[in-house]
């Protein structure tokens, strides 16, 4: 098999919904590295195919295979330990706590109930949530509650709080809905930076954020891919432009 | 014992329990609208059916007292007497406590724990601790024997009987009314339904008035096998919940089968042990099944 | 002396330390010994009280048969003094000697196996906190691990009381049914019902309570408390955190479970019997009561809870009967419409900022008239983010 080579393979999925498919037979691979970024009309099962990947909904049939090892069997936390991690659509943090303690929850120890009765606030632990902060833009802000932040703020806490697990996959769904110009920069900056060493999968509809950021762009409609390719090829896909525009 | 003999025996026992099914379902009824529909833990579901059984015991001392020739009809008129009661404080507590708590389930389990409380202390402090048996019209008693050997009770039959025709009245209710379309549409999507101008508030109200009044009418059907006490309603509730609970939350169907498993269930174990070890064992078997299946037994797919 | 007072309003080792303080000096030296038994019992509640705000508060999991775990402990601790108190030598009128009367009256002629174990101390006192522990395991892995929570969770409690009472009340021979398990005197010799004995285990009481308090005051601060706080209002961001959401919850209901079995314990030997009336449905959802009445997220609130609604219980019970049940009515009706944060709550949110207040402006006023603005966002703060963290567990995240 060839797929080896891919961080993730996604072969012959589907799920159904007492009969309605929202995963119609689908197969898609990431390479190592690649930042790619799915779009698609309201309802093309984009954020059905990033529950199916972290486990939050169980696939009819099919198999999703991180680092050439089978996810579909595997509960959710195992599959983020395994490494691949997950962003909501809507920000979801811990909005009582200090950014210092969100970050802090999402670092990868003590994860067992024992382990974190026991864990400490380390000073190693610590300068990693240092970096973090600084990366997202949050290192004077720590001590801050979450909820006080701003929404694109809350975007980006979320973010690093996904980093803190170091994942070598990670999934974004549409990290900047709500964000104002000057964040959505700033952001396209950080997915950016943070592409290196490992694979991203990001759904998005602002097509200028798009094209600053994606390798390669994946089109869905009604739970099947589309197209798939380079940004300018895929824009000018005659199915593609049928799909966005036709009706 | 002759082949006859035994069959009389599985027919009886077969018939108790029918009835116990029945007392079950009526049970079951309200809070499978109150619970199902609107996710709302009434804990004072069994003092509705109080206030349903006590309004039978005042028809019948008012009626033997001032008007002995009505004796033979009253009790129809006081069921529907029981329901507007119980509707009526069904509607008092929607306004006064439930609706303020719809965000907080638990919180809504602890205030109406309270309320039942409050209601038990009322019912004590005007009907007197002591339990009270309306006088039931002649109509109701004795017992119909078809066959020699075979005894039928006939307030069994008539519990049967209303147990029918209220499981039936719902059904109409919830899916061919207004009013049903409007609860259902209020289930699936509450916002939605606020959007295209259902006063879901309304509804709520509506919905949980008439579980109670449901309740009530079950109460009143209870006085023909039991007497009334304070605290009786307090002795169902569990029962009922493990009822609509077992069935799945979310569908009337589920909970009249999960009555009628229930309801045999015991009946049959009781043949062979005694009556609290059956219990236990029902209770036991529902809750172990309810752990495996946490859903119930009728659930819905939805896509999350 | 301004340190002290800032320290006796603000931190909550100080409201441990005003706690021990009321235990464990005032009340012994102002109660007599029949009230001091009496407030030993409630304390034994409390154990109860204090778990609930570990599931209940911190967990957001409501169980409503907390009472089986009492029973459980306290059934276990009373079957080891039975059977010292049916040796051979007392019960020599019995048609079998050497075993408790209530099996001997129900035509048992030997002790069930069962019970054998339970002739020794040290097993008893692990079956105490194992049994319950055991059973709380049991449940909790099933529900929890099938995502069950909420309202399920609580009915399923529910009916797991109900069916440990009418199993206690249907073997009679085994449990000593309703009237449960009477005439219990001596631990090793040792008389448990006399004066100097009944002090002795009100300390004892106390000091395994706080110790209880410790332990759970330690979850807490952990890692483990922030997430099960966290898996309170975000499940699914704790769980896309790599974290074993199921594992927690089991854990804190076999804490809580413990505790229970450690109160009904001392219940029993404060007590002198046990019975299924401590262990049904009623007296469970009493034990939320006294928990939420202090405080759902307050360890200490929960013992203050427990005390006042059971100095309130016991009162309003003895001089107005009637009062009684409707003013329980209200409380339950009232803590949660209007104080969903119990005594600790109004503490945190009327009491605190007002102390601290006085305190600041006390301090202010001698040095420069003009109160520096820097000091006043402080003050101002103080009230708003207690009352701001405690609340949100019940209102909704404000973002769409």
């Amino acid at each position: 098999m060839s797929n080896t080579d891919f961080v993730l393979a996604v072969e012959d999925l589907t799920v159904s919904f007492d009969g309605f498919k929202a995963i119609d037979n689908l197969t898609l691979y990431v390479d190592k590295g690649e930042l790619r970024v799915i779009i698609g009309p309201n309802g093309a099962g984009k954020t059905t195919l990033l529950d199916l990947i972290c486990g939050r909904t169980r696939s009819s049939t099919g198999s999703i295979k991180f680092r050439n090892e089978e996810m579909t069997t595997l509960a959710e936390h195992q599959i983020v330990r395994a490494g691949i991690g997950r962003k909501f659509q809507t920000p979801s943090i811990y909005e009582n706590l200090t950014v210092f303690k969100n970050l802090e929850v999402s670092f990868p120890r003590g994860r067992s109930v024992f382990g974190a009765l026991r864990f400490k606030c380390t000073p190693d632990v610590k300068e990693r949530i240092e970096t973090v902060a600084d990366e997202i833009g949050l290192l004077d802000d720590l001590q801050k509650e979450a909820g006080l932040l701003s929404h694109g703020q809350k975007q980006w806490l979320e973010i690093g709080m996904l980093l803190m697990q170091e994942p070598e996959l990670l999934m974004l769904d549409e990290p900047i809905a709500g964000m104002s110009v000057r964040e959505r920069e700033l952001t396209a900056e950080l997915l950016k930076r943070i592409c290196v060493n490992r694979s991203m999968i990001v759904i998005e509809h602002d097509m200028d954020f798009v094209a600053k950021i994606a390798h390669k762009v994946t089109v869905m409609h009604q739970g099947k891919i589309l197209a798939e390719g380079p940004m300018e090829r895929v824009q000018a896909d005659p199915k593609v432009i049928d799909v966005y525009l036709g009706h | 014992m002759s082949a006859a003999d035994i069959w009389n025996i599985v027919l009886m026992q077969g018939f108790a329990g029918l009835s116990l099914f029945s007392v079950l379902l009526l049970m079951g009824l309200g809070l499978a609208i109150i619970f199902g529909q609107m996710g709302v833990i009434n804990m004072a579901h069994g003092e509705f059916m109080t206030i349903g059984a006590y309004t039978i015991f005042l028809a019948s001392t008012l009626v033997q007292n001032y008007a002995p020739g009505l004796m033979p009809y009253y009790f129809l008129i006081a069921i529907a007497v029981a329901f507007v009661l119980a509707f009526g404080a069904g509607w008092l507590a929607e306004w006064a406590l439930i609706r303020h708590l719809y965000r907080r389930p638990l919180d809504t389990l602890l205030a109406t724990w309270g309320l039942s409380l409050g209601m038990q202390q009322t019912f004590r402090s005007t009907f007197g601790p002591k339990e009270v048996s309306p006088t039931l019209p002649d109509w109701l008693m004795g017992s119909w024997a078809p066959v020699e050997g075979l005894d039928i009770p006939i307030n069994g039959m008539f519990v049967m009987g209303l147990t029918l025709v209220v499981t039936g009245m719902i059904f109409l209710l919830l899916y061919r009314s207004r009013w049903g379309l409007r609860v259902r549409a209020t289930v699936a999507n509450r916002v939605m339904a606020n959007a295209i101008g259902i006063n879901t508030r309304k509804t709520d109200r509506m919905t949980f008035a008439i579980g109670c009044g449901i309740a009530g009418v079950a109460g009143a059907a209870f006085t023909t096998i039991g007497s009334t006490g304070p605290t009786s309603g307090s002795l169902y509730i569990v029962d009922a919940f493990l009822v609509v609970t077992f069935g799945g939350a979310a569908s009337l169907l589920g909970t009249v089968a999960s009555a009628f498993g229930i309801a045999q269930t015991q009946s049959i174990t009781e043949f062979f042990l005694t009556g609290s070890m059956a219990k236990v064992l029902t209770l036991l078997t529902i809750v172990i099944i309810l752990m495996i299946r946490p859903q119930g037994l009728f659930a819905a797919k939805v896509r999350r | 002396m301004q340190k002290l007072r800032q320290w006796l309003i603000t931190s909550d080792l100080a409201s441990i330390a005003i706690l021990a303080i009321v235990i464990l000096v005032v009340m012994p030296l102002t109660a007599d010994i029949f009230r001091l038994n009496l407030i030993g019992k409630y304390l034994s509640y409390a154990f109860v009280a204090v778990g609930l705000v570990m599931l209940w508060g911190y967990g957001g999991i409501l169980s409503l048969g907390q009472g089986v775990f009492f029973g459980l402990g306290g059934y276990a601790m009373a079957m080891f003094l039975k059977l010292e108190a049916s040796d051979p030598e007392t019960t020599k009128i019995q048609s079998t000697p050497g075993i408790p009367d209530f099996m001997d009256w129900n035509q048992l002629t030997a002790l069930p196996t069962w019970w054998e174990p339970f002739h020794s101390l040290t097993f008893t006192i692990v079956a105490v906190m194992a049994v319950p522990a055991i059973l709380a395991f049991i449940i909790g892995f099933a529900m929890f691990k099938r995502r069950v929570g909420g309202v399920y969770f609580a009915i399923i409690t529910q009916a797991v009381a109900l069916i440990l009472t009418v199993l206690i009340i249907g073997q009679q021979g085994y449990t000593g049914g309703v009237n449960g398990m009477t005439d219990l005197k001596t631990m090793h010799g040792w008389d448990i019902r006399d004066d100097s004995s009944k002090y002795i285990l009100y300390y004892a009481n106390a000091i395994l309570l706080f110790a209880a308090i410790f332990v759970c005051r330690m979850v807490q601060r952990s890692k483990a408390g922030t997430l099960l706080l966290a898996m309170r209002d975000k499940e699914d961001r704790v769980r896309f955190s790599g974290y074993d959401v199921a594992n927690f919850r089991i854990f804190v209901f076999c804490l809580a479970a413990v505790l229970c079995g450690l109160g009904g314990a001392m219940f029993t030997l404060q007590v002198g019997f046990m019975s299924p009336s401590f262990v049904g449905i009623v007296p469970s959802i009493e034990m939320v009561i006294f928990a939420a009445v202090g405080g759902r997220m307050s360890l200490v609130g929960a013992v203050y809870g427990t005390l006042l609604v059971n100095f309130g219980k016991t009162y309003f019970s003895e001089s107005f009967p009637q009062l009684w049940l409707f003013l329980m009515a209200a409380l339950f009706i009232g803590v949660v419409m209007a104080f969903p944060n119990g005594l600790a709550g109004v503490w945190e949110t009327s009491v605190k900022p007002r102390l601290l207040r006085k305190r600041v402006a006390a301090a202010a006023q001698p040095k420069s008239p003009p109160p520096p603005p820097a000091t006043l966002p402080t003050t101002e703060a103080a009230p708003a983010s207690p009352s701001g963290a405690g609340t949100s567990g019940n209102v909704g995240p404000a973002t769409a």
